[in-house]
């Protein structure tokens, strides 16, 4: 099982990041949760503004708070870039820290002002009248007789923490939560498994340590405080050591969008960078639009998109020019604009496309979308997460007139078996995607150039424009991956037995760039 | 001497005077009971001399100086207080409950040391077998000994007292009431005690200051108000463990 392999070797870094980001949102829910409990022990109005915001927080999805804390620190950092003339990087550990820090709240705000109101008043009277000051009541009787109940509180609060940092993957921090998005994206459910069991047993270690330091204050028993913040020193320092020996070497860091294609591309960017000698890291499963942004802003330094999203998405045109003309300007935007490099095309495209089942469309007479317009109207379309909301989709509607009879959202990976089972009758797929041919899918041709091209070209941020060694390393990429090569090697990912992992394929594909860059060498 | 001079309380809430212009001097060395019904104002008239109940009118002496305008904390400090609930802190052991006002005011370990245990010894509670312990592991008896000990830790002058022994055993109330009124000859303490036992009322005080409705009714030693009760009220209250002891007597003869 190599995939075992590769995920424990990848095993010290998720683990390290996914600690040190729990342990950071954690330390800062204290210190905001107790002062505030504190006070909203004493002030019943800010009691329970306290706890109904802090619950509030609590029935936002994780990942959606995670990924809202992305626009506000985008934003946020835009203010301070005009204002004081200093950024900050909206991806990764900032929004992923902000947002478990306010998870974090709820038990600690909770179980705090629940200790400290259940104090039995004549120890209260007691303090005042041997003569206590306000401060030296909390620090020497209030504090220390809730201290079992808050650290109960911070107890679960960890373990909340502990398994929501999986969620921190999308929006660019590394975490155990690589494992479960590129095992779900891959359909590696051994990764997944792997992902799940490594963030339980962290989050059940830091629970039984916390537990032991709670009876350890209840039994006054200064040897089981001592054992638990020892195990807990162990733990934290075991799990950040290897970031801290990788935090000198300045890593080139490797963004990918959350789909097969991507993480054979990211393993093979990485490995070909890796033999000329540059330390990578990984930013996994982020967002179209994330990843551009964080490229731009240098949180990663290269990756792959299509030359499509960034006309659509990121110029905002919708005027449709020939392919040629659509890689010049944009690669002039992106220096203009972000001073982005574009470094070239990988040789292959990964375009929108509808498809049926080749029976399916047989049966009506069906070839392009021109021929769907008649039958949409009774047709179900699934589509991936994004498809409905893009501007392309708008084009096609628009272009040819479709109006379906249902809409739904799948998965990527659920998108085909919905097809083939005859949930829905026209899907929206990508035309590199190897399952194409593996299901004798009808492709839909687009005569009225509705859909924009979509090349895969490879970009590098702004710091790395001139790093020579780093496009050197880059450019034997440029023209040597062809569609049929892409659709093998993602099949060979996608397929349900004798799966590859997305590394596995990365090698087979590196020796494909190697044939190719050597015929080149060759050639006349 | 402590000076009550026309203390008053209202609640805002209920706008009832808990204690209504009470004017009452206890002299130096005194024991004065405060007795009366329940909701008479006598906890409330207590807690206003150290302050842990605020005036909204009035003023109170100590030895001549206003203490409603002074520090509550440095007030509090020096005068002992002990109540029903005792209210040791559950998680220092008995030697810290004891030590805590001299640890607040910064005295030096050692003396502290030496003082809980001339504290335990006096209380008959030796330190090797009782200092160690939380009060959870402590009697009823035991606790309000530790609460009376930290009371008297800063060797204050003044003691104030709210139904102390109010929730012991019976034995153990007859042993302890006795040992503190002899304390406080044997200190020269100068106590303020509430109770509604009139029995224990008559049995500690030099003086009783009988309470109804946040007025001072009578005051005078045990004997003047057997004597000279200034009405029925005071008639029936002290009538109260008369007629209790009369009847326990026929109920013994008989037996």
């Amino acid at each position: 099982m190599s995939g075992l392999d590769a995920a424990w070797a990848s095993l010290p870094e998720y683990l390290g990041w996914h600690v040190l980001l729990s342990l950071s949102a954690i330390l800062l829910g204290v210190a905001i949760s107790l002062p505030l409990a504190i006070l909203s022990a004493r002030i019943r109005v800010l009691r329970g503004a306290a706890l109904g915001l802090a619950s509030i927080v609590q029935t936002i999805p994780g990942l959606a708070l995670l990924a809202l804390f992305y626009p506000i620190l985008l934003g946020l950092s835009a203010f301070t870039q005009t204002t004081f003339g200093f950024g900050f990087r909206a991806l990764g550990f900032l929004p992923a820290l902000a947002a478990l820090t306010l998870y974090s709240m709820l038990p600690v705000l909770r179980n705090t002002i629940t200790g400290l109101t259940g104090i039995d008043p004549a120890v209260m009277t007691a303090a005042r009248a041997v003569g206590m000051t306000g401060s030296q009541q909390l620090l020497l009787v209030e504090l220390p007789l809730a201290a079992p109940v808050i650290l109960a509180g911070i107890r679960t609060a960890a373990v909340w923490v502990i398994g929501t940092a999986t969620l921190s993957t999308p929006v660019g921090q590394t975490s155990l939560g690589n494992y479960i998005f590129t095992g779900l994206q891959t359909e590696n459910w051994i990764l997944v498994l792997f992902g799940c069991v490594a963030a339980a047993l962290l989050a059940l270690v830091v629970d039984r340590l916390l537990a032991f330091a709670e009876d350890g204050l209840v039994l006054r028993s200064r040897a089981r405080l001592i054992g638990s913040a020892a195990g807990l020193a162990l733990v934290i320092g075991v799990s950040i050591f290897p970031l801290l020996a990788a935090a000198r070497e300045h890593p080139i860091v490797i963004g990918t969008k959350s789909f097969e294609e991507q993480y054979i591309l990211g393993a093979l960017i990485g490995d070909r960078l890796e033999k000329a000698g540059f330390t990578t890291q990984h930013r996994d499963g982020l967002g179209s639009q994330v990843i551009f942004d964080a490229l731009a802003a240098g949180d990663v330094d290269v990756y792959v998109d299509y030359s499509g999203t960034v006309w659509s998405d990121d110029m905002k045109r919708t005027d449709l020019p020939s392919r040629a003309i659509v890689l010049t300007q944009m690669a002039d935007w992106l220096k203009t604009k972000h001073g982005i490099t574009y470094v070239g095309p990988l040789g292959f495209e990964n375009a929108y496309a509808f498809a049926m089942r080749a029976d399916k469309a047989a049966a009506l007479h069906i070839n392009s979308l021109a021929d769907l317009s008649a039958y949409a109207r009774r047709m179900k379309i699934g589509g991936d997460f994004e498809i409905f909301s893009r501007p392309e989709w708008r084009s096609v509607e628009n272009a040819y007139g479709l109006r379906f009879g249902v809409q739904r959202v799948y998965q990527p990976d659920f998108l085909y078996r919905a097809l083939m089972s005859g949930e829905v009758d026209v899907i929206s797929a990508f035309s590199s995607d190897g399952r194409i041919a593996q299901y004798k899918l009808k492709l839909l041709s687009d005569p009225k150039g509705a859909l924009p091209p979509y090349d895969a070209v490879l970009l590098v941020s702004p710091a790395h424009a001139h790093d020579g060694k780093l496009l050197a390393a880059l450019k034997p990429l440029i023209g040597s991956i062809d569609l049929a090569t892409m659709q093998r090697a993602n099949l060979s990912v996608d397929r349900d037995t004798d799966k590859l992992s997305p590394e596995q394929a990365a090698r087979v594909l590196e020796a494909n760039v190697a044939i190719r860059a050597r015929q080149r060498h060759f050639a006349p | 001497m402590i000076e009550l001079v026309h203390l008053t309380k209202e609640y805002h809430a209920s706008g009832r005077a808990a204690v209504a212009g009470l004017d009452l001097q206890i002299a130096t060395g005194e024991f004065l009971v405060l007795v009366g019904p329940s909701g008479c104002g006598k906890t409330t008239t207590l807690t206003m001399i150290n302050r842990l109940t605020e005036p909204s009118a009035g003023e109170i002496r100590i030895d001549g100086e206003n203490i409603t305008a002074s520090d509550p904390v440095a007030l509090r400090r020096r005068i002992g207080f002990v109540f029903q609930d005792v209210g040791l802190f559950p998680h220092l052991t008995a030697a810290e409950n004891i030590g805590i006002t001299l640890r607040l005011m910064g005295v030096p370990k050692r003396e502290i040391e030496a003082r809980i245990d001339e504290l335990l010894d006096r209380m008959r509670m030796p330190r090797a077998q009782f200092g160690a312990r939380f009060p959870r592991a402590l009697s009823g008896g035991q606790r309000q000994r530790i609460g009376l000990a930290r009371a008297l830790a800063a060797r204050p002058s003044v003691m104030l007292m709210d139904e102390p022994f109010g929730a012991l055993d019976p034995l153990t109330r007859d042993e302890l009431a006795p040992e503190y009124r002899a304390l406080h000859d044997a200190l020269g303490l100068t106590t303020v005690l509430v109770t509604h036992d009139m029995t224990e009322a008559f049995l500690l005080a030099d003086r009783i200051a009988v309470m109804r409705a946040g007025h001072l009714v009578q005051s005078g030693t045990p004997h003047e108000i057997v004597s000279k009760p200034v009405d029925e009220f005071v008639r029936a209250l002290i009538e109260n463990p008369r007629k209790r002891a009369h009847d326990l007597a026929r109920v013994m003869g008989a037996a």
